[in-house]
């Protein structure tokens, strides 16, 4: 700020005209700023990658199926209902709040599908809805306790943990159990239903293509608004590895039954969240109540409404994860949503990249996440290890993850990084 | 947005508080308080710890609600319920714990509540409008798509006045914008508090130091214990601002310059 203002006569770029700052262009660029970052403690997706490096290694030599195609593809199947919830998860971790309910909520929601669809014959979409708006109101009530009680999220979840989960035992009646119908369409959708082939390989080609549109008109919009522009060269190594990793990810899993309907749908909501988180101004709000509640209160933004917008669309989400779950098991028990559900949710999106701390995440972390806590979850399963060692080492797991999260936003602070 | 808001004239009077008051259960912060202020103007609020400033501008940011009294802003009289609605109304205001979100860049912090196009928000406008505003400021930011964090204080400061003056509000008021500041900094916070003033804004200053005050202040209205104590211009004596500040011309100030006026006089 001391320096004078001289303005340069060749009338720099906007965002050009300080020579102090290091400008990254290009590939080198991009990579220099990439290893500027992972030394910073910002991370991104490098836990997951080496996670799962790890994990098939581990397995595979334990186990040789573990990596299999068809072992993938039910563990696709296995992803999705844990994935939806902690989607949800996201939600409120960023804000840096926290539900522990989820796990009961969708033991809820399956409990309700098979009341709702299986005993009284409502017909599945309307059981759907009414599934997905009871979990509205429970997040609203979250909401509303942490909004109007100042209660702590941790404290008001807990409790309702133990409240759905009673909610759950009391409409599953005495038998405790409901089968649901194998030709049905809801337990196709869990068990059976792939993508076609030719689907699943037009989908892989997707995200490199919209990453080449999305690169080439924000060069256009920026160049003509006379800010820098990136150049097309890191967009397209990004859209090519992508795509390269994405089609060859569809041709192993079409070695055996292929991409299940139920695996895209849960990467569809996460497509949805991300431009909601990133695009529009509710996911800004959501960011900035997470990084400093009182700085968005005094910008305008109605904190409450977003918090309480956060908690609805985490039970949701939570809820539908227990539909999702009935499909996939074609019952609704009074095992479902309990045990290691809602830590694996949790620690899902932890893995992924959201902090616990609030304020940083995104929608993919759940995607990621769930396939990090899916594959070792699957692994231990087929290695036929008793749930006392699979509940040990997911808690191992966990704690690592989020050990891991602390040392990296310690990092951060020292770095003068957020 | 600018251009089609009706600007208050120069010297035409922005905000008009009569009579206000303010308790906080059986401890009365503010009491009878008159101020004006008009377009184009620095008005410094002086006064001691406590003497009321941070309340008065929490009331005219619509964090608290006054218990007695009137606002009238552009001659209507107002309610200021919310922050929200003091900002729509076009008072701004940059608290002294500055209130920006460290995790959320340059951009996102000036556009913070007041994004363009909410379902599709264009990064590249508001980025284009940041260096604008950035500019006329004559600030400098290396980057604004760096976080909030990495930033050092002065540029925090810049962002937070360039944030107030986003939506451009007929009044800004800075609560201790040179407090944590180096020499250079407060300088170029001084200057732009010039910069914002020949914009046509009507600018509240709150400041403990008397120098900063005088170099930009048209009038000076000094607060102590909640209550009005005398309005005064750059000119006033730094002698008669203390004594306006502390009530009485026997203080702790003129106390000490005595006795170290006696000291030199020993020495000697």
């Amino acid at each position: 700020m001391t320096q004078d203002t001289q303005t340069n006569p060749s009338a720099p770029q906007l965002d050009r005209a300080d020579t102090r700052v290091r400008h990254d262009a290009g590939l080198p660029g991009a990579m220099r700023g990439f290893v500027d970052q992972i030394k910073s403690g910002d991370l991104g997706m490098l836990p997951v990658a080496f996670g799962l490096l790890l994990i098939s290694v581990v397995f595979t030599t334990l186990n040789p199926v573990f990596l299999a195609p068809n072992n993938l593809v039910n563990l696709l199947f296995d992803a999705a209902a844990v994935g939806l919830i902690a989607l949800g998860v996201v939600c409120v971790l960023l804000l840096g709040e926290i539900d522990l309910s989820i796990g009961s909520m969708s033991g809820l929601g399956s409990a309700m599908t098979g009341v709702l669809w299986v005993n009284s014959g409502i017909p599945l979409p309307l059981t759907i809805i009414a599934v997905m708006l009871t979990g509205a109101c429970v997040g609203m009530l979250f909401g509303f306790l942490r909004n109007k009680f100042e209660m702590p999220s941790f404290v008001a979840t807990l409790a309702g943990l133990l409240a759905l989960l009673g909610l759950q035992l009391y409409i599953l009646g005495p038998t405790g159990s409901i089968n649901m119908p194998f030709t049905s369409p809801l337990v196709r959708f869990g068990q059976i239903l792939i993508m076609p082939a030719w689907l699943s390989y037009i989908v892989a080609f997707v995200p490199g293509v919209l990453i080449l549109v999305g690169a080439m008109r924000t060069n256009q919009q920026r160049s003509a608004a006379n800010l820098s522009s990136g150049g097309m060269s890191v967009a397209v190594v990004k859209a090519a590895v992508l795509t390269v990793a994405l089609l060859f990810a569809v041709f192993y899993l079409e070695q055996g039954r292929g991409v299940p309907w139920m695996f895209g749908v849960f990467v569809l909501f996460v497509v949805i969240l991300n431009y909601a988180l990133t695009r529009t101004k509710w996911g800004r709000s959501m960011f900035a109540v997470g990084g400093n509640a009182e700085a968005a209160r005094r910008s305008g933004i109605n904190v409450q409404r977003i918090r309480l917008s956060a908690f609805v669309v985490c039970s949701t989400f939570a809820a539908l994860g227990g539909v999702f779950a009935a499909a996939r098991l074609a019952s609704a028990s009074q095992q479902a949503g309990t045990g290691d559900v809602n830590l694996n949710a949790i620690a899902a999106a932890v893995i992924g990249g959201t902090s616990l701390f609030g304020g940083r995440g995104s929608a993919w972390s759940a995607l990621l996440g769930v396939l990090v806590i899916m594959a070792i979850s699957n692994g231990l399963t087929l290695l036929n290890l008793s749930s006392s060692l699979r509940y040990m080492i997911t808690g191992a797991v966990l704690a690592i993850a989020v050990i891991v999260d602390s040392l990296a936003r310690r990092s951060r602070a020292s770095h003068g990084r957020a | 947005m600018s251009q089609e808001k009706k600007f208050p004239t120069k010297g035409e009077v922005i905000l008009k508080l009569r009579g206000v008051g303010k308790q906080f259960g059986a401890v009365t912060a503010l009491d009878n308080i008159d101020l004006d202020v008009h377009a184009g103007e620095v008005v410094a609020l002086v006064g001691d710890n406590g003497a009321g400033k941070s309340t008065l501008v929490k009331v005219l940011a619509g964090v608290h609600q006054p218990t007695s009294g009137t606002i009238e802003y552009l001659g209507n009289q107002v309610t200021l319920d919310t922050p929200a609605t003091a900002l729509e109304m076009g008072i701004a205001t940059v608290f002294q714990d500055l209130a920006l979100c460290e995790n959320l860049d340059v951009v996102a912090n000036l556009f913070l509540g007041h994004e363009v196009s909410p379902w599709r928000m264009d990064e590249v406008q508001m980025e284009v409008r940041a260096w604008t505003l950035l500019q006329e400021l004559a600030a400098r930011i290396p980057s604004v798509r760096e976080p909030i964090a990495s930033l050092s204080g002065g540029q925090r400061q810049t962002v937070a006045i360039a944030r107030s003056l986003l939506l451009d509000p007929k009044i800004i008021m800075l609560d201790e914008p040179t407090a944590a500041l180096g020499v250079a900094q407060t300088a170029e916070v001084l200057n732009l508090i010039e910069r914002v003033r020949d914009r046509g804004h009507g600018v509240i200053l709150i400041s403990h130091n008397m120098e900063d005050v005088r170099a930009v202040a048209d009038r000076i209205v000094v607060l102590r214990l909640g209550t009005n104590n005398g309005v005064f211009t750059a000119e006033t004596s730094h002698q008669e601002l203390v004594s306006a500040i502390t009530g009485a011309s026997e203080n702790s100030v003129s106390r000490r310059a005595a006795r170290k006026l006696e000291e030199v006089g020993e020495d000697q």
